[in-house]
């Protein structure tokens, strides 16, 4: 599928339609990462994901390697695994956790082993309803297996996996919302610093929170070596990625892709991957990671999908979701649904947040029900700033959690590259798109 | 993390105490380590704007007010100034562009769903988002749109009203409920703009203490109910006093408008109170101004208590004393005195004892401790209690007798290290907390007490060996104090203070904590209103010649307690209850602002008693408390109408405020004794307030050197008694607080003397002038007052008697053994009960329970009684039926009910019989 001819690193099983069962897992490979790092030590195992560079796949792209290092200072008490995935348009983490859920254990296997810890909790978005069968399942079968408990494979090593459903709110994605709410807690996002996973997470204790995809990288990277990932892509963009593509394309859906020596516009038009855009239309306008990120114009395809690429032209790869516009699509509208998803989500706890969102929703509606007026752009600027201060990218904020100015990125991506179309509303009393 | 101790005793005198220095808007500011940039920078004199903080609860950073600029590796960042420590060396703007914006900002984002109702709301006029947005807050609104809707006002409980609409979700109600007072029944539900406090379905927010959060929410969102739409805040004169209604004495501003008073706040004293009240003290307010109040002195005229001049019901009560003083003096008894101010006290034991000569004075009615008990062992201070090692409950439930020490205990136990070992015969509020909790039935106090010190002793029946040595093991070393009170009414008290003299005499390091809970018993007992004892926590044979230096005469031998004189009075009539001394008999008793009726555990002893008295005085302000036997009513003047000062259990005297006129011919306590006096043709030499308290700090050697110019330099949080060389009495409050309009709002221009206004805070908390404090402690060595004692020193005999010790003996009462038939009773107190203040509070009366009696499972199954069932209790005298309830905390045998309340079937001090060790019953089918 991918346009280069790196291997499947998180998909090979996907093709099979029994991918979730531990006789499809044992048949390809399965376990073998994980019996390998059982017999090298720990620190072997974290400098091979070290070597690797293998960035986060959460949102925040933090190289997993480094994070470990810095909790190698004091012992780690727990490992969180963030299957929350509830930003619409992204559900890359949906397809791992239903399809191959016992890559997702020997990952998280992996991990503890590195970090030495005996607890983990995997917690998977509520509404996962399929994934949450699939992954009980495949820890049951590998506590049979011996994969994980006590003593796994004779090796010495014990650890137990509870798995943990959330309860429906987008911000226990968060990493400390999330672990708020492990902890039976309102999913308020903590206050960082000081309250960072690594130095005060679950129950108090230094914890490490990664991401389901960035767990099912590491089977592979035990096997082949982190050289053998870090060879793959560019610069600290490594390996492959899994981009979840939405919108106005002939075929959505989920590619593991070689980061950076693919572009936007291979991503979006190969016929192997999204295939072009429909009905004849033109793109308008594409979110390259989430709908926490600035959007990007046509002129900015050709970008390739690195990490560092993409920060340096004023956005992020973030959640791996790319959702694309045609040029029917009413930027105010779009602009105001993703301010309508936010201010639903936001937690309430902190005042810009929750009263902002709420805020530049209502004008945002305004606007695209014919009550606008022309200083309401102004205003909205000026209220995302007050969010997000300087209105920069990486973002400033006024709030406690990175959700608060998330919302700033539509806002003003829409009024940057589409302020005429803004003002066609305000003037005409009413959305141009009907 | 629970109510902030914001400063250990001693901890801001430590010179060694760990700072760091960082820069404040360009100049270096010193910081303690571990301190918030936002407390770090108030004390340096840098207000930075906030709602959600509270300086005596954890930081949460959640408004955002309080944002500033902070220099770090990534360069200037904004950041929460009460979420993050000061730290060496770092770079703190508060003033910058960004700063101001985002001060702007949050503003601007609050006022966009709040409801501009400020005309109608109760918090206009001082409300922290009114005054924060004039100061720090956009001149216009940009908002346009539709505002959040949500119904109003909503009841939380009965005494607070929740309008959401107006809350800007600071947490600080949620917080104080779940941190500070332990009971989270509030909590916020729903996200983004639609959160929302709430309760839980159908459980109202029913804490003692919900008070406070309407004191400490930063806008109108929560009010209380009875000061709902009563006052602009402006139209409100205060006075600073003290909050008499239990004698924890907490710190209060008190706030009237035309004579009226309309409500009490907190006062934020560091070693008492933390600003918190109880919502018994906070509304109890209601009494004073609409109780039915004494206004006129009154004599019974055939039958009828009948309107007459002062001079005639003065003139009728010095008849009625001198004949019943025919015999001796000892047939005039005083009852009462916790309602009375230190020098109304000093007054009425003048008179009682120096004039009359009679030393039958008792300010406790049964439901006390032994005088010697309480003023002779070690005292500890509130501070200390907090921060001992162990603290030792051996008395009723705290959250229901003295509910902010309550407060006080439970953060430093939930919230720090202080362990808990409970001795009770019933599980209490602080059970839950509780370390260990030693369950005892009525009468084993004493011997538990020898089990935890002596591990030869014998066991007293059912007491858990292993709970046992947890206790030995926690008040085995470090810090401890007791608290001591009446884990029950139907207990001997003596037997409780012999439990706390083993203790004593074992640990003495150990320090009590009585835990008494009447207004100001202690100050009334430190003032000689006990039978044995002078002004000053002497004993009356120590002091009696020091006294007859100033005093027409001083009582020749030990006089009756309450229960003897009533005893006494009640006579051969009586049946079974004779006097232990029936040389004199009790044939005037003098009701001081009490009535044995309702306040005496055992009902028929109080009637027989009152009954049996020729002549009954009583001094009262509430037609309430009225006793039918009073032959002669004076009305006196009630909490908040009268200047003068208290004396809390840790023996810390405070001034109180004056803020009303006493209505009608009210008189001061002190006066009434003073005028009686002549009227028996002494001179009670006491003409003025001052001069009384003049007399006090000169005669009573506890008070020495509590002159009325430390009083003043010592402010709210007064000295504690005796003064002594460390100066432990005096603590100065460290953290900002009273002055400190967003933490409490409403409270203004808080009497603060001697304390440095807030700009110039000093570094460390400065004693009050060392000269005028440090005089000789216990003993008393040089005055370092410079003030000479009249000479009278110098001349020889009559030596300053010595302070009480640790009593050798308190004659407790042996216990008889008994069957297996026989249960004994636990009577307990509840806040709201039955008492005066709480009958004439509305808001208050509300919520009097009415709880059945508790029976240990198994006895009410043996029984064959299904819980919620009728039992019949039967003592040697009485019985009563009543519905019954499984409490699986009693010991087996052990029946408990609570004192004071309605009880379907009677009362449960109809059973009480205050002239035994413990009261036996039996346990029946009806
Ligand atoms: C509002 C918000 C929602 C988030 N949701 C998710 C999520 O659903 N899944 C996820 O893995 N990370 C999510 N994150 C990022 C996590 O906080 C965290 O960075 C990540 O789980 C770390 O894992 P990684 O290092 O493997 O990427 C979210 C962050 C924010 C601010
Ligand atoms: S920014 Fe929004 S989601 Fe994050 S803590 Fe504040 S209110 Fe909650
Ligand atoms: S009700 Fe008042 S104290 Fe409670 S969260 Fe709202 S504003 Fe804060
Ligand atoms: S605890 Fe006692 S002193 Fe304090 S407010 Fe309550 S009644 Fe008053
Ligand atoms: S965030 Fe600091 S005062 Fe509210």
């Amino acid at each position: 599928m991918a346009v280069t001819d790196a291997p499947r690193i998180v998909t090979s099983r996907i093709g099979f339609d029994d991918s979730h069962t531990l006789e499809r897992f044992l048949a390809t490979g399965g376990y073998e990462g994980l019996r390998k790092a059982l017999t090298m030590t720990p620190e072997a195992v974290a400098h091979e994901v070290d070597a690797a560079s293998l960035l986060g796949r959460g949102g925040a792209g933090f190289p997993a390697g480094r994070k470990w290092s810095m909790l190698r200072k004091n012992p780690v008490s727990y490992l969180v695994v963030n299957g929350d995935e509830s930003e619409p348009a992204t559900f890359k983490d949906h397809l791992l956790v239903e399809r191959d859920p016992h890559q997702l254990v020997e990952g998280v296997l992996i991990a503890a082993y590195a970090l030495q810890v005996s607890q983990v909790f995997v917690f998977l978005r509520g509404e996962f309803a399929l994934g949450l069968e699939r992954v009980q399942a495949a820890l049951n079968d590998a506590y049979a297996h011996g994969a994980v408990g006590e003593d796994i494979f004779g090796s010495g090593f014990s650890v137990d996996v509870v798995l943990h459903p959330g309860a429906g709110a987008y911000i226990c994605g968060e990493e400390t919302a999330l672990l708020e709410s492990l902890e039976g807690k309102r999913g308020f996002p903590r206050i960082k610093p000081p309250f960072f996973p690594a130095a005060i997470g679950l129950y108090g204790e230094p914890t490490v929170v990664n991401n389901v995809e960035t767990m099912s990288n590491l089977p592979w990277i035990i096997r082949h070596g982190g050289a053998a990932f870090a060879a793959l892509g560019e610069g600290r963009s490594t390996g492959t990625r899994l981009f979840a593509l939405a919108g106005h394309v002939r075929n959505p859906g989920v590619f593991e892709i070689e980061m950076v020596k693919t572009t936007f516009a291979d991503l979006i038009h190969a016929p192997v991957l999204g295939g072009g855009i429909p009905h004849g239309r033109e793109l308008k306008a594409f979110i390259p990671g989430g709908v926490s990120a600035p959007w990007f114009g046509p002129d900015q395809i050709d970008l390739p999908l690195g990490q560092d690429e993409v920060a340096a032209a004023g956005s992020m790869l973030g959640s791996g979701s790319v959702v694309v516009m045609d040029d029917h699509t009413c930027a105010v509208r779009a602009a105001w649904r993703i301010t309508k998803f936010f201010s639903r989500e936001s937690c309430g706890q902190c005042t810009p947040c929750r009263e902002g969102s709420g805020w530049l929703e209502r004008i945002m509606e305004r606007i695209e029900t014919g009550s606008g007026r022309e200083e309401d752009l102004d205003l909205l600027l000026d209220v995302c700033d007050n969010i997000a201060p300087g209105l920069t990218w990486p973002p400033q904020q006024t709030t406690i959690c990175v959700l608060g100015p998330s919302i700033p990125s539509s806002i003003g991506s829409a009024i940057q590259m589409f302020r005429d179309e803004f003002l066609v509303h305000i003037k005409e009393g009413g959305c141009p798109y009907g | 993390m629970a109510d902030r101790d914001a400063a250990r005793p001693g901890a801001g005198q430590d010179a060694a105490e760990a700072t760091v220095t960082f820069t404040l808007d360009g100049r270096e500011v010193t910081a303690r380590k571990g301190e918030m940039l936002i407390a770090a920078a108030e004390r340096a004199g840098t207000f930075i704007p906030r709602f959600c903080y509270h300086p005596r609860m954890s930081s949460v950073g959640v408004c955002r007010m309080c944002l500033v600029e902070v220099s770090g590796p990534r360069g200037a960042t904004l950041q929460p100034s009460c979420f993050i420590e000061a730290t060496e060396g770092a770079v703190v703007d508060t003033l910058s562009d960004k700063v101001k914006k985002a001060q702007d900002g949050v503003l601007e984002f609050l006022l966009v769903n709040h409801p501009l109702d400020c005309p109608v709301c109760d918090k206009g006029g001082e409300c922290p988002l009114q005054d924060q947005t004039l100061a720090y807050g956009p001149g216009e609104s940009r908002f346009v749109e539709e505002k959040r809707h949500f119904e109003k006002p909503i009841p939380v409980s009965e005494l607070v009203l929740l309008d959401r609409e107006r809350c800007i979700q600071c947490s600080r109600c949620t917080r104080f409920a779940s941190e500070v007072a332990g009971e989270a029944q509030i909590d916020f539900i729903g996200r983004g703009e639609e959160i929302e406090v709430n309760t839980f379905p159908d459980l109202p927010f029913s804490s003692y203490f919900s008070g406070n959060t309407v004191q400490i929410c930063p806008v109108g969102a929560l009010t209380a109910a009875p000061y709902r739409f009563a006052a602009r805040p402006w139209d409100l004169d205060q006075v600073e006093s003290t909050c008499t209604t239990c004698a924890v004495g907490c710190r209060v501003a008190v706030q009237s408008s035309a004579n009226r008073v309309t409500r009490l706040l907190g006062i934020d004293s560091d070693p008492v109170n933390h600003g918190w009240l109880c919502d018994k003290g906070r509304f109890a307010f209601e009494a004073v101004n609409d109780g039915d109040r004494v206004t006129e002195p009154m004599v019974r005229i055939d039958g009828e208590l009948t309107p007459v001049t002062w001079h005639e019901a003065l003139e009728r009560v010095a008849d009625g004393l001198r004949s019943a003083a025919a015999d001796g003096p000892e047939g005039i008894g005083f009852i009462g005195g916790a309602r009375l101010t230190n020098e109304g006290a000093y007054a009425w034991t003048k008179l009682a004892k120096g004039v009359l000569g009679t030393d039958s004075v008792d300010a406790q009615l049964g439901d006390g401790l032994p005088a010697a008990a309480v003023l002779g062992l070690p005292r500890a201070t509130i501070d200390q209690a907090a921060t001992a090692a162990t603290v030792v409950l051996l008395a009723g439930d705290l959250r229901e007798e003295l509910p902010v020490l309550y407060l006080r205990l439970r953060s430093r136990v939930v919230g720090g290290d202080l362990s808990l070992v409970e001795l009770s015969p019933q599980a209490t509020a602080s059970t839950p907390f509780a370390s260990v909790s030693l369950r005892y039935r009525p009468g084993d106090a004493a011997g538990l007490a020898r089990a935890m010190v002596d591990d030869t002793a014998s066991l007293p029946a059912g007491t858990d060996p292993a709970a046992l040595a947890e206790a030995r093991r926690l008040t085995g070393s470090g810090p401890v104090v007791v608290v001591i009170g009446r884990p029950s009414l139907a207990e001997d008290g003596r037997l409780v203070a012999e439990a706390a003299r083993i203790l004593a005499e074992a640990r003495p390091d150990c320090r009590f904590l009585p835990a008494l809970r009447r207004g100001n018993v202690l100050g009334a007992l430190d003032m000689g209103m006990a039978p044995g004892v002078l002004p000053g926590r002497v004993d009356l044979d120590d002091a009696r010649a020091w006294f007859a230096r100033e005093w027409d005469t001083v009582p020749e031998r030990a006089g009756r307690d309450t229960v003897g004189m009533l005893r006494s009075a009640a006579g051969p009539a009586a049946g079974g209850s004779g006097d232990p001394d029936p040389t004199v008999r009790v044939r005037a008793l003098v009701l001081l602002g009490a009535d044995p009726t309702g306040d005496l555990p055992d009902a028929r002893l109080a009637g027989e008693g009152l009954d049996g008295a020729e002549f009954v005085v009583q001094v009262a302000s509430s037609t309430a408390a009225l006793s039918t036997r009073a032959d002669v009513v004076l009305p006196a003047a009630e909490a908040h109408e009268r200047p003068g000062t208290t004396t809390n259990i840790e023996g810390r005297v405070t001034r109180l405020g004056q803020k009303l006129v006493p209505p009608g011919q009210a008189w001061p306590d002190w006066m009434i004794a003073a005028e009686l006096a002549s009227h028996l043709d002494a001179d009670l030499g006491l003409d003025s307030l001052h001069g009384v308290w003049d007399e006090v700090e000169r005669l009573a050697p506890a008070y020495r050197g509590i002159t009325r110019s430390v009083l003043e330099a010592a402010g709210g949080d007064g000295v504690v008694a005796p003064l002594a060389t460390s100066g432990v009495g005096i603590s100065r409050r460290s953290v900002p607080g009273p002055l400190d309009p967003i933490a409490f709002p409403g409270v203004e221009s808080v009497e603060r003397q001697g304390a440095p206004p807030r700009a110039g805070f000093a570094e460390s908390p400065t004693a009050v002038t060392t000269a005028a404090v440090a005089t000789g402690g216990e003993g008393g060595a040089a005055d370092a007052s410079g003030r000479e004692d009249g000479g009278t020193e110098g001349d020889g005999p009559p030596a300053r008697p010595p302070l009480l010790g640790v009593p050798a003996d308190l004659g407790a009462p042996r216990v008889p053994p008994t069957d297996s038939y026989t249960s004994r009773l636990v009577a307990s107190r509840r806040l709201y009960d039955r008492g005066a203040a709480v009958a004439a509070s509305p808001a208050l009366a509300a919520l009097v329970p009415e709880p059945p009696v508790r029976v240990n499972p198994h006895d009410l199954d043996d029984l064959g009684v299904a819980p919620g069932g009728d039992v019949l209790v039967r003592t040697a005298t009485a019985s009563l039926v009543a519905p019954a309830v499984a409490d699986p905390s009693l010991p087996r045998k052990v029946v408990a009910a609570d004192f004071n309340l309605p009880l379907a079937g009677g009362s449960i001090a109809d059973l009480i019989d205050a002239t035994a060790p413990v009261t036996e019953l039996r346990l029946e089918t009806p």
